[in-house]
């Protein structure tokens, strides 16, 4: 219901009548603010969406036993033949094979990128990037289901995604080849991405190229228009959300001129959850923790492709592909910014919610005009 | 652990919430104490969007938190929380509550008198009544508007003549806004309508 809807129904179930033309102001209407505040202190939205989804039922890893009970002998022999299996058998296996998935990238793509720009080249990229992605994959015993494949991304397009952790770039980039678009990082990170570069263009920024929008924007264009280049992959959502939801997506994807593939992807929390809490735990810790789940098991669906309609602006349409995502991921489609994982939340929200109620208050003053005025005194008494 | 101690020290508890209630707020508790010391401060609150958004967010912060203090532990947490839980469930309860319930009508319009009440000296006064309607009502209404509301309200509700309302006043008023009938409002508008002076008996019509 909305603010003025639920104001009047508390001023209702004091008074018997109708109310038109009740006073403007009611010290009752405090209990609307009051109880929707503690509603939301008791449960809220959007916070739950930056920790990991509680699961109804445990499944045998300790992460993700929120409140440690002891329930029986049985199932902690369960658990702990479980903790064997995971880290003493597969943890060793998947560790190897990351390594080779990541070291035979680095290598392949660099050998690859000593070739003449070319058709050759470009195959050979493909193969080579779409392998390694594929080991990469065994590594994290990833159980990949795809749906709809001929909808894949195809060149000069933009791919979009809901986002969860770095793993979904893995699941993507195992099934088609993307384009890449980030900040380059230090270290091991930085060694990956310039030598993925060498085989095929990717579009990585310098830290201090990222705060530039105008600078972003003209490459992604650019990128785009050369139909030769490969679709881009980008998370408009900006940072990793719990799978639960899709949060507010960034319009600055959408203002370019190029046909969205939309994808939707949603893991199976009950063999391991992909949700990276980046405020919680590191990347290393994070990819171990998923190394030593039972599995990742995720569904990709790839939808049909939009493009922006006449006299519809990027925000709109944004938010058209958010509610295709949402609902074939079958996720809770939001308006709140996931940025307020760490930010806080704008004033604006907090002046339109006064606005609602001001004007409340002030509409009902108009109808009782002054006395002089005939027609708001026939209004007022016309109960 | 924790649960089971609140119980035993607190039985107004056990009346005005129920077992599973207190193990579902205590896991709320957790998720919001970023700073996992066992209590919250006002940015954990803060913290929460919804809140955040709401006009009177920072006055719903300040019922938590006890006189000077910064800090609220889960006990003090729920038993402000325990204010909303609605009547008709005190009826479900084996155990007959041995003091007033936390969440009895007279408790929780002394929570939404402590919400008007700034300074916590028992009165709402014109000053205070004007900053708690400007908190709700932004730059969207003039001062003058907002203090003729703020006049008549403390009008309709003072009976004392000393210009404030006190927390039996703010009772009473809730009270006759249960009461209010057809036939009140009806004296009122005739009223009016002598006053103005205004004749045109056609539009009297049918009432």
């Amino acid at each position: 219901m909305s603010l003025e809807e639920e104001i009047k129904e508390i001023r209702r179930s004091g008074s018997n009548k109708d109310l038109d033309a009740a006073p403007e102001f009611e010290m009752s209407d405090i209990f609307y603010f009051a109880r929707r505040g503690v509603e939301s202190i008791m449960d809220d939205e959007v916070t739950k969406r930056f920790s990991a989804e509680e699961l109804e039922s445990w499944n045998l890893l300790t992460r993700s036993n929120h409140n440690f009970h002891y329930i029986s002998l049985r199932l902690t022999v369960l658990w702990g033949l479980g903790l064997l299996i995971r880290y003493g058998i597969l943890l060793p296996l998947r560790v190897t094979l990351a390594f080779t998935g990541v070291g035979l990238l680095v290598f392949l793509t660099s050998i690859v990128g000593l070739f003449p720009n070319g058709r050759m080249k470009n195959f050979m990229s493909e193969k080579v990037h779409l392998m390694c992605y594929r080991i990469c994959v065994r590594a994290l015993t990833a159980i990949i289901t795809y749906h709809d494949s001929e909808n894949k991304p195809k060149n000069g397009g933009i791919c979009v995604a809901n986002h969860t952790s770095p793993i979904d770039v893995i699941i993507l980039a195992s099934d088609g080849c993307y384009a890449m678009v980030g900040q380059i990082h230090g270290g091991l990170m930085g060694v990956i991405q310039r030598s993925m570069v060498k085989a095929c263009p990717h579009i990585w920024f310098e830290r201090s190229e990222v705060k530039d929008r105008h600078l972003v924007a003209k490459r992604l264009s650019d990128h785009v228009e050369d139909k030769s280049k490969l679709p881009i992959l980008i998370f408009p959502e900006g940072t990793c959300i719990n799978n639960t939801s899709v949060m507010m997506f960034k319009k600055g994807s959408f203002e370019i001129r190029a046909t969205v593939y939309p994808v939707a992807i949603k893991y199976d929390p009950r063999f391991g959850d992909a949700f990276w809490n980046s405020s919680k735990f590191g990347m290393v810790n994070y990819l171990l923790r998923m190394m030593s789940s039972w599995a990742i098991v995720c569904s990709v669906w790839y939808l049909p492709p939009m493009s922006r309609e006449e006299g519809e602006d990027a925000v709109q349409f944004a938010n058209r592909v958010k509610a295709a995502i949402a609902r074939q991921g079958g996720l809770v489609d939001l308006l709140w910014d996931g940025g307020l994982k760490r930010g806080k939340v704008k004033d604006t929200f907090k002046e339109e919610q006064q606005k609602l109620y001001s004007k409340m208050l002030v509409g009902t003053q108009e109808d009782r005009s002054p006395v002089t005025n005939g027609p708001g005194i026939v209004r007022t008494a016309g109960l | 652990m924790v649960v089971k101690n609140c119980l035993l020290l607190c039985p107004v508890f056990v009346s005005a919430v129920s077992h599973s209630q207190i193990t579902r707020l205590y896991s709320r508790f957790t998720s919001l104490d970023k700073g996992e010391n066992g209590t919250l401060s006002r940015e954990d609150f803060q913290r929460i969007p919804e809140l955040a958004i709401n006009p009177l967010g920072d006055r719903i912060i300040n019922a938590f938190f006890p006189e000077g203090e910064d800090q609220v532990n889960f006990r003090g947490f729920m038993r402000t929380l325990a204010h909303f839980r609605p009547i008709e469930d005190n009826e479900k309860n084996k155990n007959p509550p041995t003091s007033e319930p936390l969440n009895s009508r007279t408790n929780k319009l002394l929570f939404a008198f402590r919400l008007y009440d700034l300074d916590r000296d028992d009165k709402i006064s014109r000053d205070e009544l004007l900053q708690v309607l400007r908190m709700m009502v932004g730059v969207n209404i003039s001062d003058e508007q907002l203090g003729s509301i703020a006049d008549r309200t403390i009008q309709e509700a003072d009976t004392n003549g000393d210009n404030s309302i006190s927390f039996s006043e703010f009772i009473k008023a809730d009270d006759q806004r249960h009461e209010r009938t057809w036939k009140h409002r009806l004296d009122t508008h005739i009223v009016t309508y002598v006053t103005a002076g205004v004749t045109n008996a056609g539009s009297t019509g049918t009432r």
